[in-house]
């Protein structure tokens, strides 16, 4: 693949993961290494678990217009 | 004294030229048919001018974005629900999550009054109002760590106003999920090709929530890709089903249908989010972009052209069949989403401020996503044109008014002054493979019509049927998520509210007060779904102005919020910014309900219609459309409520701009009385372009802010 391809290609594969939410894991991580090294990094499947928790316990996150 | 370089005055210029030149033939042009292509350049023309001045004026003279000062995002980061999000993608979120299906409905139904009136009221009403609501609430939530409209209300103008304020949001809800739900419902009844692909959505939802809670959490690309695969084989699985003899266990009618709703209303609303509500929440985002992206192309690349009348007569007569009233005010509540719609301030006070990078971004993600909601409205509004306006008003009307067969409907069409053969009736039909297209109202099927026109002038006529089910598809789809999110939300709501009378109603994860708030929030809109199928004067011509007053009253909310923290904040001088919207909504909802309470044209007013009725009822006769003295019995009781209902959503409003009042009063009296709970400020640390692109003095500061701080930004 040529260059300028690669880099659509990347950036395309970038909107989308950012879009629909897909790094909020690699995100959450980066945010606990560098604010809070000495805590204890949830398992990915963890940490998807208290998202959606959190999404119950306050329905208005995430909430869509008609 | 600045200057602007000739280079960008001709860019403008020609911009303002296309602009023009869009308007003008729209406005000329009368007994010939008008391209659609001159709508689109009436309506990019405008969003560009209104950008690049009206929306910049106002972020920079009126609000004062701050570019140094910094947002909840960067000071409350806590990496999941606060942290600054790249612009682009939060326009992508912002937009995601207010467009549905409201502004594709409203300017359908509204198409009866001509295609003109909607095109101004869009494109016009999101200039001045819609994106400066939706931009300032976001600049003011910013400011605020993000609060919502609700606790915005209650802080800046007092106790009162903000109960009333979510007193209204809570009555809204309802109306909102009622209306949404009938939409469905007279879209899907009677059709097994639709009912079969939009009852296969909840398996696959399901088996979404199960592949990403159990089997690759967090991967929702290749979740949504396979889920979105599976929806279209759905898809055309309908046309199998509907041709096959499991046909009949499909074909529902719509008090059937109601049932099924409800039922799914209420238990999609108590199981965990992660089983339904969220993988549907991703199948409906993708189908909404892609749709939304499908439907622009379609219409730029096959230009079609405008069948309806520019203003037709039921404009000023006010007796048109799809709702009653004449153009003012009734235009102005129809065309709620895409010009001006209150329900964007939740939006604009609850994720977005939390993810906002800075505050000069508010111009770009509340101003820029409106302005791409109102252009999805202009499309809807072409779809809706470009149909034969006979069949549009066959579509339309109210089923005691059209009739059960197509020669009824042909005769009830030349009544309303268009003509169209009981033949070509039929055979719109066949087109799409539908039983009949008879009195679907409601907006999305005759949307549908329009799509798979556009469509199958690119693709090629084969696939219309194919066309017509995936835009139903794609509208039910987010609306049954609408029904289960607004459901929590209502939910949440009244949990909130009568924690206040009984405590363990306050913990929202107590089962019996879950189950019986969730029950009590889908009984109040499943009775207003029940009521809407069964009016004999027509669900949607009742209900659709209820629900239109009810959405602009939540914008008058959420400017009369605004109006008064631009005074409270010392910027009186400029308080008309959000000021004349306001009056403009108050007087249009405030006439609307004074109509549908005061006026004595039955077909206007509840109440008259009710007395009519009631007196009919005591001479023991029946009065078309009703064809039974029960149905006689209904609606005497749906106008009475629909006419309280509005009543109340009328004064409800009184008391909330009332009360914004006597706070800028007070507070022009005696500016010190007032205090203004904004977070203090604090400087900023990092760098990010205001605009889609970065120019070249924010490259810089970009780059001097890396050097400060490295951070592993993208």
């Amino acid at each position: 693949m040529s260059g300028p391809l690669r880099r659509a290609v990347r950036g395309l594969r970038w909107y989308v993961r950012e879009l629909t939410d897909e790094s909020a894991y690699e995100r959450y991580v980066a945010h606990l290494r560098k604010g809070h090294p000495d805590a204890v990094v949830p398992s990915r499947r963890a940490f998807e678990r208290m998202r959606t928790d959190r999404q119950e316990s306050d329905p208005r996150q995430g909430f869509r217009c008609c | 004294m600045r200057t602007a370089n000739p280079k960008s005055i001709a860019l403008w210029t020609v911009v303002a030229l296309v602009g023009a030149s869009g308007w003008t033939v729209l406005a000329l042009s009368r007994d010939e048919e008008v391209s659609a292509a001159w709508m689109v350049a009436a309506a990019l023309g405008s969003y560009a001018i209104a950008y690049r001045f009206y929306s910049k004026f106002i972020a920079y003279k009126v609000l004062k974005v701050d570019k140094r000062r910094a947002t909840p995002a960067e000071r409350l980061d806590n990496g999941i629900d606060y942290h600054p999000t790249d612009r682009r993608v939060l326009l992508g979120h912002h937009f995601a999550a207010i467009a549905g299906a409201g502004p594709l409905v409203g300017p359908v139904l509204a198409a009866q009054m001509g295609y003109l009136p909607g095109t101004i009221w869009i494109i016009a009403g999101v200039i001045f109002a819609g994106a400066v609501q939706d931009m300032v609430v976001l600049f003011f939530s910013t400011r605020r760590d993000g609060r919502s409209l609700g606790q915005m209300a209650r802080d800046e103008i007092g106790p009162f106003g903000g109960a009333a304020a979510l007193l209204a949001a809570f009555a809204i809800m309802i109306i909102l999920l009622g209306v949404l739900a009938l939409v469905i419902v007279n879209a899907l009844a009677e059709s097994p090709w639709g009912t079969f692909s939009i009852a296969m959505t909840i398996p696959i939802a399901l088996f979404m929530g199960f592949y990403l809670r159990i089997l690759r959490p967090g991967r929702v690309s290749e979740v949504s890709l396979i889920g979105v695969s599976l929806l279209l084989f759905a898809l055309i699985a309908g046309r199998w089903v509907a041709e096959s003899s499991w046909a009949e266990a499909f074909t529902l009618a719509p008090s059937t249908l109601v049932i099924w709703l409800v039922a799914y209303g209420f238990i999609a609303s108590i199981l965990p989010v992660w089983m339904l509500l969220a993988p549907r929440d991703y199948l409906s985002t993708f189908m909404k972009i892609g749709t939304i992206v499908l439907l622009a192309l379609g219409v730029v690349i096959a230009l079609p052209t405008l069948k309806m009348d520019p203003v037709t007569d039921f404009a000023s007569r006010g007796d048109g069949p799809v709702f009653a009233g004449s153009l003012f005010p009734f235009v102005f509540i129809t065309i709620a989403c895409g010009a001006l719609s209150g329900f964007h301030s939740l939006i604009s006070s609850g994720t977005t401020p939390k993810m906002i990078q800075k505050e000069t971004q508010v111009r770009m993600i509340g101003y820029g996503s409106m302005l791409m909601e109102s252009a999805v409205a202009i499309m809807a509004l072409v779809a809706a044109s470009i149909i034969d306006p006979g069949l549009y008003f066959a579509m339309n009307a109210p089923a005691g008014v059209v009739g059960d067969t197509v020669q009824e409907a042909s005769k009830a069409v030349a009544g309303f002054g268009y003509t169209i053969s009981p033949e070509d009736l039929a055979q719109a039909a066949k087109n799409v493979e539908e039983s009949s297209l008879l009195s679907r109202t409601g907006g999305a099927p005759t949307l549908a019509i329009g799509v798979s026109e556009i469509f199958a002038k690119v693709t090629g006529g084969s696939l219309r049927a194919f066309w017509y089910h995936f835009a139903i598809m794609f509208e039910a789809l987010f609306i049954l998520t609408a029904l289960d999110a607004g459901t929590r939300v209502g939910r949440f709501m009244l949990q909130d509210m009568l924690g206040n009378v009984y405590k363990p109603f306050k913990n929202i994860s107590w089962k019996p007060g879950l189950v019986l708030t969730s029950a009590a929030v889908t009984g109040l809109w499943g009775y207003f779904l029940w009521v809407g199928v069964h009016e004999p004067l027509g669900g949607i011509n009742q209900l659709f102005p209820i629900f239109g007053i009810a959405n602009q009253l939540l914008a008058a909310v959420a400017l009369a919020v605004c109006t008064t923290l631009l005074v409270k904040s010392g910027r009186l001088k400029w308080a008309w910014i959000t000021g004349i919207p306001l009056l403009w909504d108050a007087a249009v909802t405030l006439t609307a309900s004074w109509q549908k309470v005061f006026s004595s044209d039955p077909r206007v007013g509840f109440f008259k219609q009710r007395s009519i009725y009631q007196d009919a009822i005591d001479d023991g006769k029946v009065l078309p459309p009703a064809k039974s003295m029960d149905d006689m019995h209904t609606v005497v009781t749906n106008s009475t409520v629909d006419g309280v209902l509005s009543a109340a959503l009328a004064l409800l409003i009184v008391i909330v701009i009332a009360d914004a009042l006597r706070i800028c009063v007070r507070h022009i009296r005696d500016p010190l009385s007032s205090k203004l709970s904004e977070a203090p400020f604090v400087e900023s640390k990092t760098a990010a372009p205001a605009g889609l692109f970065a120019t070249k003095e924010e490259k810089a500061e970009i780059a001097a802010a890396e050097e400060r701080e490295p951070a592993g930004s993208p």
